[in-house]
């Protein structure tokens, strides 16, 4: 079985399927990670481009790591070392990149779109490492990773997603996976960070973080977005921390195994009390290692060295 | 100069009630006659069996983007594109560079359209100095070189005691202020309408409220002052019910709608295409309806396009960079006689008047009628002519449309400006 699309552009138009066959895959590469010698030969001859046009560290050297354990020759432009500061239009970047004759390109773009914009354009797969915010679905692959690593499953779950929704890739791609894949999600922040009718894309608005957490089994956390915003969402970094962080004190109304994610980077002492990311419940450091192994998968399944093999 | 007679062709134009298969004359571009079996001798025929002939159209919002944007569009083939449009005369806005804010660049593209000699142009000036919002503009200068209207289109004037001076000092000179109304402090990076699709798509979002704050307020101004206040592309149910109370209330208060918006709803940004980036932005069914309803009720004065060709470059590009504006003036007829007229929206008569009588009398230019002695400008049209949107084609140098490969059945077939043929089918 393959991806049906030659490209990972969202969650959105992935089948439940498609997401199990991503995580199936990623599980099978997560052991590569554990051995003394992490490498194997399957992409062996393929190029991978990581074409960044926003700061990332986490993601980009993921994609990387991902790209080298599997063989693949992998290139990394970020925006300050590119042309894009000379001026260079995206539709000329792409042209360029297109002459050199990728396999696979990986994107993240701080508009929405620009990777379809990218992937219309360009032979070689395209993958989007976020688009400003659109989606980020490698990152909700790897937070479903984690959770069915932990629950077994990802049907009837009760998943709370709190903090700054409006500004979130991480969230719409979440809220898209985990309502296809049959866990509901219940949402919470600031109202002035709520994006509007975001019911009908399936998420149970909560009034409150506490209800919003109440007997979840998963709490996802979200990054306050500074750089995206543009004048002031809420009144102080107090009153936030007061209203909506994740407190030792607000876990007691989750389920007693609840489980913690957070995309990162996180602002300590702004949506997340240190001794809550850094304690027993948190799963953000076993995030970072699962997303090395779906970005192996997702390289593997849409470079169609699945279909040669199998 | 000849004499030409369009021998049986159905005549509609709403300003005399009229709407039969007669022969039209026309003498020293004027109309001579109109009458069962007029005698042809001596003059040019043109047989105009099965098609219509109105008052020539006038589309009173375009961008001809000369001076300074002569890549996007010039004068010349911004005149062309609306002639082939079956457009006669265009309103030009004032947003060029330099701005159309003083009578040297007012007379500039009245040489320029005279010169290229095919839809005729009315300028409208800037209400602003440089379109700044700050300072008038020199509105008494220009209306003397030619102007028939001030606006700050493609920005608001945001400064209510500037918007309110204005209104006072163009009444003297009987013109209509436009204004496009937008409240940019509501929705900063904007770029389509807020609401489910917004979310989904991860865009940020214009409120309608955006407009709709805006048009009450020039409302309100115009109550105040007097002035004759008409309202740009509105594209909201709530700005419309606005006006309709406005207009109750005995205000000179006048707007226009664009055909995208009568059209296209914000899903249509669902892929991200450029080509459904405009503002206002394209808003929801709801809204839609709305203004579907004030062509038949009369809330809406005008049909007019919003013509803002682009360069393929420009539009080529992520969704947050590429420029706001489609063109206009090469569709707008099809689609009105084909999504507008043909399913029985509105009559052919309301259309034509709509693109014809109300923005004429709303910009107070001659026009919109085919009543003997006034100019021979007329637009024949064929309702049952395919046409199929190619945007190579274009006359227009902009290609930016949302509309490519629409099958659309009716369109102008001949364009007769002052008793001239300027463009003709075929």
């Amino acid at each position: 079985m393959r991806l049906r699309q030659k490209d990972l552009l969202d969650i959105e138009s992935l089948s439940s399927e498609e997401i199990a066959l991503v995580l199936d895959t990623a599980t099978s590469f997560k052991e590569i990670g554990t051995r003394a010698i992490k490498k194997v030969p399957t992409l062996r001859g393929r190029t991978v481009v990581n074409l960044f046009y926003e700061p990332s560290t986490r993601t980009r050297v993921s994609f990387e790591i991902a790209a080298k354990r599997l063989s693949a020759d992998a290139v990394n432009v970020s925006v300050s070392g590119s042309s894009a500061v000379k001026g260079e239009t995206l539709l000329d970047t792409v042209r360029n990149l297109q002459a050199m004759a990728p396999d696979v390109l990986v994107i993240r773009h701080s508009a929405s779109g620009a990777p379809y914009f990218v992937a219309r354009r360009l032979e070689a797969a395209v993958v989007n490492a976020g688009d400003g915010m659109h989606e980020h679905p490698t990152q909700a692959l790897l937070d479903a990773f984690t959770i069915r690593e932990r629950k077994g499953t990802l049907s009837g779950l009760k998943v709370a997603i709190v903090g700054d929704l409006l500004h979130s890739r991480v969230f719409r791609s979440n809220l898209r996976l985990l309502t296809c894949m049959g866990s509901e999600v219940s949402i919470a922040g600031p109202p002035t960070l709520v994006p509007p009718e975001v019911e009908k894309l399936g998420a149970k608005v909560a009034l409150s973080i506490e209800e919003a957490i109440a007997d979840a089994d998963v709490v996802m956390m979200l990054r306050v977005q500074k750089e995206r915003m543009q004048g002031a969402y809420f009144p102080s970094v107090r009153e936030y921390f007061r209203l909506y962080a994740l407190t030792r004190a607000r876990i007691e109304l989750a389920k007693p195994d609840v489980i913690i994610l957070h995309p990162g980077p996180i602002n300590r002492g702004l949506e997340i009390e240190s001794a809550v990311a850094d304690g027993p419940y948190s799963l953000i450091l076993e995030q970072v290692t699962n997303g090395v192994a779906i970005r192996m998968a997702v390289l593997y399944l849409l470079t169609g060295a699945g279909a040669a093999e199998s | 100069m000849g004499k030409l007679l369009i021998r049986e062709a159905r005549i509609v134009d709403p300003s005399q009630g009229l709407d039969r298969v007669l022969d039209l004359f026309i003498e020293d571009r004027r109309i001579g006659a109109i009458g069962a079996s007029l005698p042809g001798k001596g003059v040019s025929v043109l047989e105009a069996r099965g098609l219509v002939a109105v008052p020539g159209l006038v589309d009173m919002h375009v961008h001809l983007r000369e001076p300074g944007f002569e890549y996007k569009e010039t004068i010349a083939s911004g005149t062309a594109a609306a002639a082939a449009g079956g457009f006669t005369a265009v309103a030009s806005m004032a947003n060029t560079n330099p701005v159309n804010d003083c009578a040297a660049v007012t007379e500039l593209i009245l040489e320029k359209a005279a010169h290229a000699g095919m839809a005729r142009v009315h300028p409208i000036g800037a209400t602003t100095r440089a379109m700044e919002g700050k300072e008038l503009a020199e509105i008494g200068e220009m209306v003397a070189a030619g102007a028939v209207a001030v606006s700050d289109d493609g920005r608001p004037v945001e400064d209510p005691s500037v918007m309110r001076r204005a209104m006072e000092y163009a009444k003297v000179f009987g013109i209509t202020i436009i204004e496009h109304c937008e409240t940019l402090a509501l929705h900063p990076g904007g770029v389509m309408n807020e609401g489910y699709w917004s979310t989904a798509l991860g865009l940020r979002g214009i409120p309608r409220a955006s407009e709709e704050i805006a048009v009450a307020r020039n409302i309100r101004l115009a109550e105040l002052t007097g002035a004759r206040f008409h309202v740009a592309h509105l594209s909201t149910a709530g700005a419309l019910r606005s006006v309709r109370d406005a207009k109750a209330r005995g205000l000179s208060v006048t707007c226009e709608v664009t055909p995208h918006h009568l059209l296209l709803t914000d899903e249509r940004v669902s892929t991200y295409d450029t080509q459904a980036k405009m503002k206002p932005p394209l808003t929801t069914e709801e809204d839609r309806q709305a203004l579907l309803e004030g062509l038949r009720n009369g809330a809406v004065d005008a049909i007019a396009t919003d013509h803002a060709p682009h360069h393929q470059d420009e539009k080529d590009d992520d969704f947050d960079s590429a420029p706001f504006g489609i063109v206009g003036l090469e569709t707008a007829v099809a689609l009105s006689l084909d999504r507008l007229v043909r399913p029985g929206i509105i009559p052919l008569s309301r259309m034509v008047e709509l693109l014809s009588s109300g923005p004429a009398r709303i910009l107070k230019v001659e026009g919109g009628t085919l009543a003997p002695g006034a100019r021979a400008d007329v637009t024949l049209l064929d309702l049952e002519r395919p046409f199929r949107v190619e945007p190579r084609s274009f006359l227009s140098k902009g290609k930016n449309t949302p509309f490519a490969g629409w099958e659309l059945t009716g369109r102008a077939v001949r364009t007769i400006v002052g008793g001239t043929t300027v463009w003709a089918l075929d």
